[in-house]
C-alpha cells in the first residue's frame, strides 16, 4: 500500500528523468543531421521539436530554427516544461515529495543531478560545448538509473517508477517514428540515396540504436528493418514492444500484490498482444502513420487509466 | 560583560568536560579539520538537509551551517536539566488540561483571565474535551540558555510544533562519520533512538477505540514548507506515511488517507501544520493544508492529533512570564529551571522602565517567532531604538522585555582557528504514557562574533551536542 500521491510522484519522477534523457538524445541526433550538408537544417530542427512534442511552444517564442535556439529551448528554457532543466526540476520536486519511498542513494542521485545540471545549464551553452553537455546529461540520468536499480526493493514503489519510465519511453519512441514515418515509406525516388541513409541513421541515433541495429540486422540500413526494430523487436530496450512488455510486467506485479486487476491491465495487455502478434509488413500495409498515432493516443489513455486505478489524485 | 565559556575558564584552564576533546583538537592538523568541515557541508547539501527561507528567492533552499566542534554537557549537568524539563512539561500538560476545563489557576488568582480571552492561541473548540491519554503537548522543544557554571534559564517552551530534531540526529550522524575515533575515546550518550521513541510515544496515545497497532502518519504542509526535510525525515525514520491535506478526508467518522488500494484510516496524526490550518470547517476557511471535518473526528475520539490543537496557549510569550507560578501551582514545587526575568510592557510602570532602558534590554513581540520583530538592545543603533520605541509605545501589550543575558559561549571552527560564539540549547521531549527526554538536543550557535541571535533564519548554525555518559 502506498499513498496515491506517492505512486503519482514516483510515476512522474521517472517519466521526467526519462524525458530529460530523451531530450538529450534528440538534440544529439539533430546536431548530427544539421551537420549533414545535404539536409535542410531548419527542417531537421523543426522535426526535432515535433518529436519532442514542444513545437507549438517553440513557435510561439521563436520565428526561426537553428541549433542555438532549438538546443537552448530544449535544454534550458524553464518555460518549456519538457526542457532538460524543467524535467530535472520536476523530477526532483517529485523525488522530494516521495522521498520517504526512496533509498538514500536513489534520492541523492537525483539531488546531485539537479545540483550539477543546474550549474551546467545556468548559462547558454556554446554550440562547441553541446556534445559535452549532452554526454553529461546522459551520464547523470544513467547514474540515477543505476542507483535506483542497485538499491531499491522490487516492490510496488519500484513498479510505479518503472511504469512511468516505460510509458514515457514508449511515447517517445512512437513519436520519433511518427514524425519521420514518411522517410521510412517505400518510395521509388528516394530508395538508397545518401539523404535517406542519413535520415534512417538519425532515427536510430535518437534512440541510441544505430550500433545495435547492425548486430541484429544487416550492415545496410533498410527502412522496414528499422521500423521492425523500433516497434516490434522484443530485446531492443527502447522498442515499443519492449516498453509494453515492461509496462505489463509491472502492472501484473501490482495486480498480484494488491490482489486486484483494473481496466488498465486489460488495456496494456491488449496493446502488448498487438505488438507481439504483428509483423512489420502488415503494419506498413495498413498504414504506419495510423498505427503510430493510434499507439500514441492509446499510451496516453493508458496513463490516465493507471492514474484512476491507483488513486493518483 | 564577559560571557561564560563552556570550554575555557577565565585564566585559560580547560573545563573538565572538554579536556579530552581539547587534547584531541591540539593533535589535529588544522587543514585536515578544515577539510572535514567542508566534507560535512557537502554531505548536508547532497543529502538535501535544507530549509527554505521565505521571501528569499536566491536562497530558496539553504543548508544550516554546521560547526564541527561539539558542545559538551556533563552527566551531572544533564541530570539537573532533565529534572527541570520533566517538571516543566508535566506542568504544561496539567496547565492545558486545567485551562480547557475547570480553570482552577484563574480562580486561584494566579494568572489573569485576560490572557486567554483575546488570545488566538486559545481554542474554544477544545473546552471540555480531553485528548487520548490526557496528553496535550506530546512533542516539546524547550529552549534553554546558560549564563554561568550553574545558571540555566528557560527562554521559551516550544509546546506546539517544535522543529530542529532532524538536525540533532543528522548532526550526530555526520560527526560519527567524520570523527569515529572521537566517539571511541569519549563516551557520549546516544540520540539516535529518537525516531523509535517518537513512534512508541505516538502509538501509546492512540485513540481508545483503536485495536491492534495504530496507523500513524505525519502531516506536512508540503514540499515548499521550510521544515519539509524534517517532516520527511521523521516519517521515514519512523516508517510511517508522510501525508498532505490533499491525501486526507473524513469518511464514516474516521480520517482516511487515499492509497493505491483505496482509503485507509489513520489513528494518530503527528501534524506539522498550525492549528489555524488544520480544519477549514472549524478554523481558517481558506486553508488547503488541512482536512475538512478533522476536528469533529477528533472530538468524537476517533483520531489522536499530536500536538493537540490549542496547545499554543501554553507557549505564548504573554504567558511565559507566569511560568514560575504555573509550575509551582501544578507540581507543588518551585520550578527547578528558572525563567528569564520578564517585563510585561502592558503594565504602565514597566513600559516606562523598558523605554528608558531599551539599550540594555531584549524586547520581543508576544506572538513573534524565529527571532523576527525583536530588538536586541545592546546590539542596536540609536536609530533602531527610536523606531522600535515608537512601535512599542503604540502597542505595549504586544511586547515583553527581558534583560540581555550573557549567553554562554563555546568554540567554533573559524578560518583563524577556534573562536568562542554564543549558543543556546533545545532539548526534545516526548510525552505520552511517560516522559522521554533525548540526552542533549539541538545546540544553535550565533556564527557572527558577538551576536546573540542563534536563529537559523538569521545566520545561526548548529552543533552536535554531547551529553557525557559519566
Amino acid at each position: 500500500m502506498l499513498l496515491g500521491r506517492t505512486a503519482n510522484g514516483l510515476y512522474w519522477m521517472f517519466r521526467y528523468i526519462e524525458r530529460a534523457e530523451n531530450m538529450a538524445r534528440l538534440i544529439d541526433a539533430g546536431l548530427r543531421m544539421a551537420l549533414t550538408k545535404t539536409s535542410d537544417a531548419p527542417e531537421e530542427w523543426s522535426s526535432v521539436l515535433m518529436s519532442a512534442g514542444v513545437k507549438i511552444g517553440y513557435d510561439s517564442k521563436y520565428a526561426e530554427y537553428n541549433a542555438g535556439l532549438v538546443s537552448d529551448f530544449l535544454l534550458r528554457d524553464l518555460n518549456n516544461p519538457s526542457s532538460v532543466m524543467s524535467c530535472v526540476e520536476t523530477a526532483r520536486l517529485n523525488a522530494r515529495m516521495v522521498r520517504t519511498a526512496l533509498t538514500r542513494e536513489a534520492w541523492e542521485s537525483v539531488n546531485e543531478t539537479w545540483m550539477i545540471l543546474k550549474s551546467t545549464l545556468a548559462n547558454p551553452i556554446p554550440e562547441t560545448d553541446l556534445p559535452r553537455v549532452l554526454d553529461q546529461i546522459k551520464r547523470e540520468t544513467a547514474i540515477i538509473r543505476g542507483a535506483f536499480h542497485g538499491t531499491m526493493l522490487r516492490n510496488e514503489i519500484f513498479n510505479f517508477a518503472r511504469i512511468g519510465t516505460f510509458i514515457e519511453r514508449g511515447d517517445n519512441t512512437a513519436r520519433i517514428l511518427d514524425v519521420k514515418y514518411y522517410v521510412l515509406l517505400p518510395s521509388i525516388s528516394y530508395v538508397g540515396t545518401t539523404l535517406d541513409n542519413f535520415q534512417w541513421e538519425s532515427i536510430l541515433r535518437s534512440v541510441s540504436a544505430h550500433r545495435s541495429y547492425r548486430w541484429v540486422y544487416d550492415v545496410e540500413y533498410n527502412p522496414v528493418n528499422i521500423a521492425d526494430y523500433l516497434i516490434l523487436n522484443s530485446r531492443m530496450p527502447r522498442s515499443l514492444n519492449f516498453c509494453y512488455s515492461n509496462i505489463v510486467d509491472n502492472l501484473r506485479f501490482l495486480a498480484n500484490d494488491y490482489g486486484r486487476r483494473h481496466a488498465c491491465h486489460d488495456m496494456a495487455e491488449g496493446i502488448m498482444t498487438l505488438l507481439q502478434d504483428n509483423d512489420i509488413r502488415t503494419i506498413f500495409d495498413s498504414g504506419l502513420h495510423e498505427f503510430l498515432s493510434d499507439l500514441i493516443y492509446q499510451t496516453n489513455s493508458l496513463s490516465t487509466k493507471i492514474a484512476e486505478a491507483y488513486n493518483f489524485d | 560583560m564577559k560571557a561564560f565559556d563552556e570550554m575555557i575558564k577565565t585564566g585559560g584552564d580547560v573545563r573538565p568536560p572538554y579536556e579530552q576533546l581539547k587534547c584531541w583538537l591540539d593533535t589535529q592538523n588544522p587543514e585536515r579539520l578544515a577539510q572535514k568541515a567542508l566534507d560535512a557541508e557537502n554531505v548536508f547539501r547532497k543529502t538535501g538537509i535544507t530549509f527554505a527561507v521565505y521571501g528569499d528567492e536566491e536562497a530558496a533552499e539553504r543548508i544550516i551551517p554546521f560547526d564541527i566542534i561539539p558542545r559538551i554537557i556533563t552527566g551531572n549537568e544533564w541530570r539537573r536539566l532533565s529534572q527541570g524539563i520533566e517538571q516543566r512539561v508535566m506542568a504544561l500538560n496539567a496547565f492545558l488540561d486545567d485551562i480547557y476545563h475547570r480553570q482552577e489557576i484563574i480562580r486561584a488568582g494566579r494568572i489573569p483571565r485576560e490572557l486567554f480571552t483575546h488570545n488566538d492561541a486559545y481554542l474554544p473548540e477544545m473546552v471540555g474535551f480531553r485528548p487520548p491519554g490526557n496528553v496535550y503537548t506530546h512533542i516539546i522543544g524547550v529552549d534553554i540558555v546558560r549564563t554561568q557554571e550553574n545558571q540555566f534559564y528557560v527562554l521559551e517552551d516550544n509546546a506546539r510544533t517544535p522543529s530542529g530534531v532532524s538536525y540533532m540526529l543528522e548532526n550526530r550522524e555526520t560527526m560519527m562519520q567524520l570523527f569515529p575515533e572521537l566517539f571511541q575515546q569519549i563516551k557520549v550518550r546516544p540520540v539516535e533512538t529518537y525516531p523509535k521513541l517518537l513512534r512508541q510515544s505516538l502509538a501509546a496515545v492512540a485513540p481508545p477505540g483503536c485495536k491492534g497497532p495504530p496507523t500513524i502518519a505525519v502531516l506536512t504542509p508540503g514540499i515548499f514548507n521550510s521544515a519539509y526535510f524534517e517532516h520527511a525525515f521523521l516519517a521515514d525514520q519512523m516508517g510511517v506515511e508522510l501525508v498532505e491535506g490533499s491525501d486526507l478526508k473524513v469518511e464514516d467518522g474516521k480520517v482516511v488517507m487515499r492509497t493505491t488500494e483505496g482509503n485507509r484510516a489513520i489513528d494518530v496524526l503527528y501534524r506539522r501544520v498550525d492549528d489555524s490550518f488544520l480544519d477549514p470547517l472549524t478554523f481558517r476557511r481558506d486553508s488547503a493544508l488541512g482536512v475538512p471535518g478533522i476536528m469533529d473526528v477528533y472530538r468524537s475520539g476517533n483520531i489522536t492529533i499530536a500536538n493537540a490543537p490549542g496547545t499554543g496557549i501554553a507557549d505564548d510569550k504573554a504567558l511565559y512570564s507566569y511560568m514560575p507560578e504555573i509550575v509551582e501551582f501544578y507540581t507543588g514545587r518551585k520550578a527547578i529551571l528558572e525563567n528569564v526575568p520578564t517585563h510585561r510592557c502592558s503594565e504602565p510602570d514597566t513600559l516606562k522602565y523598558v523605554l528608558e532602558n531599551l539599550a540594555d534590554l531584549v524586547v520581543k513581540e508576544v506572538h513573534g517567532s524565529g527571532g523576527y520583530g525583536m530588538l536586541v538592545g545592546p546590539a542596536s543603533t540609536k536609530k533602531e531604538r527610536e523606531v522600535f520605541a515608537a512601535k512599542l509605545s503604540a502597542n505595549p501589550k504586544n511586547y515583553i522585555a527581558q534583560p540581555t543575558l550573557a549567553l554562554s559561549t563555546t568554540p567554533i571552527m573559524t578560518e583563524k582557528g577556534l573562536a568562542p560564539r554564543h549558543v543556546d540549547l533545545r532539548p526534545f521531549v516526548l510525552v505520552s504514557d511517560r516522559i522521554r527526554i533525548t540526552p542533549g538536543g539541538l545546540t544553535r550557535v550565533a556564527l557572527k562574533e558577538g551576536s546573540l541571535v542563534v536563529n537559523s533564519s538569521q545566520g545561526g548554525g548548529t552543533k552536535d551536542t554531547w551529553v557525557l555518559d559519566d
